[in-house]
């Protein structure tokens, strides 16, 4: 305090922050790096998806390759040789877990990608412009706002039959009923942000809607709408896995937690472990994902700071 | 020190009408608010002209419509003789490099996201013509030094500058394209007291320097009588009075000026007792259904009937040496009596 009080000219005032200088993005990241919930979130995603790319390196067992199952050897128990026991068709359970892992990351990206671009691509658009384009917009969002996700997907997925039910549908199935979300929340930062006096001062410097949307809206817009797409992430994994569950999302032979929960439900009470421990993964994934965004929002929320 | 020649910006009749509509899917224009209505006044090459009022009056609306952020309703604006065309893009292209804008509030003019030097680098992206890719780096260092700030600081944040560091950023950004007018919308309201005083004196030490006339908007009259060399007042959309800083302070004759000035506080406690004090009844009218005639009839302690028929234009009139919109014009000192 002292020194900035002997200090008379402007140009010498040191700003207050010790730090190096920094923009706020890299302020959020020297947040997020201090933040115990974002390390333990970031190690769990780490290993879920070296999982989800490289699965040979936690197994043993090919899980892709049917030829290392062995229908004699169906239904047994927790031993050495398999950890978590062997399925229905003698296959072991602990390579199909890490196996499994790839869908529900693809599933988990690629949902939240298309949902991100498309609603976020259009509640920019909705918000910047405004009067037609944002009633236009947003009325069509609201349709798909209104149907409840869940009957919506399982509907889409039985329309498309499950010949050619797989990773690609199940993630337009998601997509196609999460995007107005995304839309609603960059419509709001895009209007809150539009309103600003740089996007003014900008205008007054003759930038135009390009300049205007890049520069200016878009960096004072994209955090809430970064922190929904972490933690949808989650929620498209638990709902891949709800639909495989219910029999129209991932189809056998691919691996999928949901339709391994699904086989071992019915014998539940001989082995719980078919079912636990993909249950495990399921519940650890969408849990990291959740965590993530809530250190996410602790970092790029001001509010809180 | 009164510059004289050619009007750099004519003003003539601008109109702002917001419409107020009523319906959702049929929009019916039931009235409009009107900000800013019939003002005209003329802008000299180097000169500063004060623009004062209560909020509301459409002192904010007026900067907009110079900057060309709104479309006016009606009206026309010229710069050096020539037409701005709000619809035309070349022209108002052009028109954006010689006027320009200091916003009022620092903390939020800045794009937060954006370094200093992009902030003030950002006119010669957007009219390239002006510096070469090359010299723009140094055409902001040199902008950075000249508002007095440490050109080393280029590549910080605004978070990590103070109030009046901030203003000056916001400053440097107006100069960037070498402009000949620069519209301050209440440039210092937000800073405090001392920091005031710099920022005032930066923008009168740039004037001297780049020949900038300046169109000074704010509330604070003794600021504006500090910095301006006319001084315009405005009250509900319309200057009522305009005139040299001299006249307008010393001897104003519109009652609406008279009473602004006796609302001054004095800073002698001796004698702050004994001075006249004009005190407004009531809150000043909707400007969606302002009074008929005179404006300011509704608090004005001399109005007859004639100011409810008759709008008085803003001419000079009879005992006055200035442009007064009031049909009982009549000089008096308020601040020096006593």
């Amino acid at each position: 305090m002292s020194d900035t009080l002997t200090e008379q000219k402007p140009k010498s005032v040191k700003p207050p922050k010790q730090k190096k200088p920094a923009s706020l993005w890299s302020d959020a990241w020297y947040d997020l790096r201090r933040s115990k919930v974002f390390i333990i979130a970031a190690v769990m995603i780490a290993v879920l998806v070296v999982m989800s790319i490289i699965p040979g390196l936690f197994s043993s067992v090919n899980a892709f390759d049917p030829s290392t199952c062995d229908l004699t050897k169906a239904r047994q128990g927790v031993s050495g040789l398999h950890w978590f026991g062997t399925d229905n068709q003698g296959c072991d359970t602990y390579s199909r877990v890490i196996y499994g892992a790839r869908i529900s990351i693809m599933v988990g990206v690629f949902s939240t990608l298309v949902t991100t671009l498309i609603g976020g691509l259009l509640g920019l658009l909705a918000g910047f412009y405004g009067r037609w384009t944002d009633t236009i917009l947003s009325r069509v969002a609201e349709i798909f706002f209104a149907i409840p996700s869940t009957l919506g997907a399982l509907l889409i997925l039985a329309l498309v039959g499950r010949d050619n039910a797989g990773i690609w549908t199940v993630v337009l199935a998601l997509s196609v009923l999460a995007w107005p979300m995304v839309l609603r929340i960059m419509r709001a930062a895009v209007m809150s942000a539009k309103s600003q006096d740089y996007v003014l001062a900008a205008r007054a410097l003759g930038a135009g809607p390009g300049r205007l949307m890049s520069r200016h809206i878009l960096p004072n817009a994209v955090a809430p709408v970064i922190v929904v797409a972490t933690m949808n992430m989650g929620v498209f994994i638990a709902a891949e896995a709800a639909l495989s569950f219910l029999g129209v999302g991932i189809q056998s032979p691919d691996i999928s937690w949901g339709l391994m929960i699904a086989d071992a439900r019915n014998r539940f009470l001989q082995a719980p472990e078919a079912l636990l421990f993909p249950a495990l993964f399921l519940s650890l994934t969408v849990l990291a994902f959740v965590m993530l965004g809530d250190a996410v929002r602790d970092a790029l929320d001001p509010k809180l700071r | 020190m009164a510059p004289q020649g050619d009007p750099i910006l004519e003003v003539r009749d601008l109109v702002k009408h917001f419409p107020l509509t009523q319906g959702i899917v049929m929009k019916r224009q039931i009235g409009a608010i009107k900000a800013v209505d019939g003002v005209s006044f003329d802008l000299r090459r180097g000169e500063t002209l004060g623009v004062v009022g209560e909020s509301g009056c459409g002192k904010s609306t007026l900067a907009k419509l110079l900057m060309a952020l709104e479309k006016p309703t009606s009206g026309s604006v010229k710069v050096n003789g020539e037409l701005v065309d709000v619809h035309k893009g070349s022209n108002l292209k052009r028109f954006r490099r010689n006027i320009q804008m200091v916003m009022q509030d620092p903390y939020t003019s800045l794009n937060p996201r954006m370094t200093v030097g992009d902030i003030i680098g950002e006119p010669y992206e957007i009219h390239t013509e002006v510096a070469p890719k090359g010299d723009r780096r140094k055409k902001v260092q040199d902008l950075l030094e000249v508002v007095g700030l440490n050109p080393d600081h280029i590549n910080r944040y605004p978070h990590q500058f103070s109030g009046g560091q901030r203003q000056r950023i916001g400053i440097a950004r107006g100069l960037a394209l070498q402009p000949e007018i620069i519209i301050c919308d209440e440039p210092v309201s937000a800073l405090d007291v001392s920091i005031q005083a710099q920022v005032i004196n930066l923008l009168e030490r740039l004037q001297s320097e780049f020949g900038l006339a300046y169109i000074f908007i704010a509330h604070d009259l003794s600021v504006v009588r500090h910095i301006s060399d006319r001084v315009a007042v405005m009250y509900l959309g319309k200057i009522v009075e305009i005139g040299k800083d001299t006249q307008i302070y010393d001897k104003p004759s519109h009652p609406y000026t008279q009473a602004l000035l006796s609302a001054v506080p004095v800073p002698n406690p001796e004698g702050r007792e004994s001075r006249e004090r004009i005190i407004l009844q009531g809150d000043p009218p909707s400007p969606a259904n302002p009074p008929s005639g005179c404006r300011f009839r509704t608090r004005c302690w001399k109005a007859q009937e004639i100011c409810a028929v008759e709008e008085p234009l803003l001419q000079i009139r009879p005992g006055t040496d200035h442009e007064s919109a009031c049909h009982f014009a009549e000089a008096h000192d308020v601040v020096h009596a006593s």
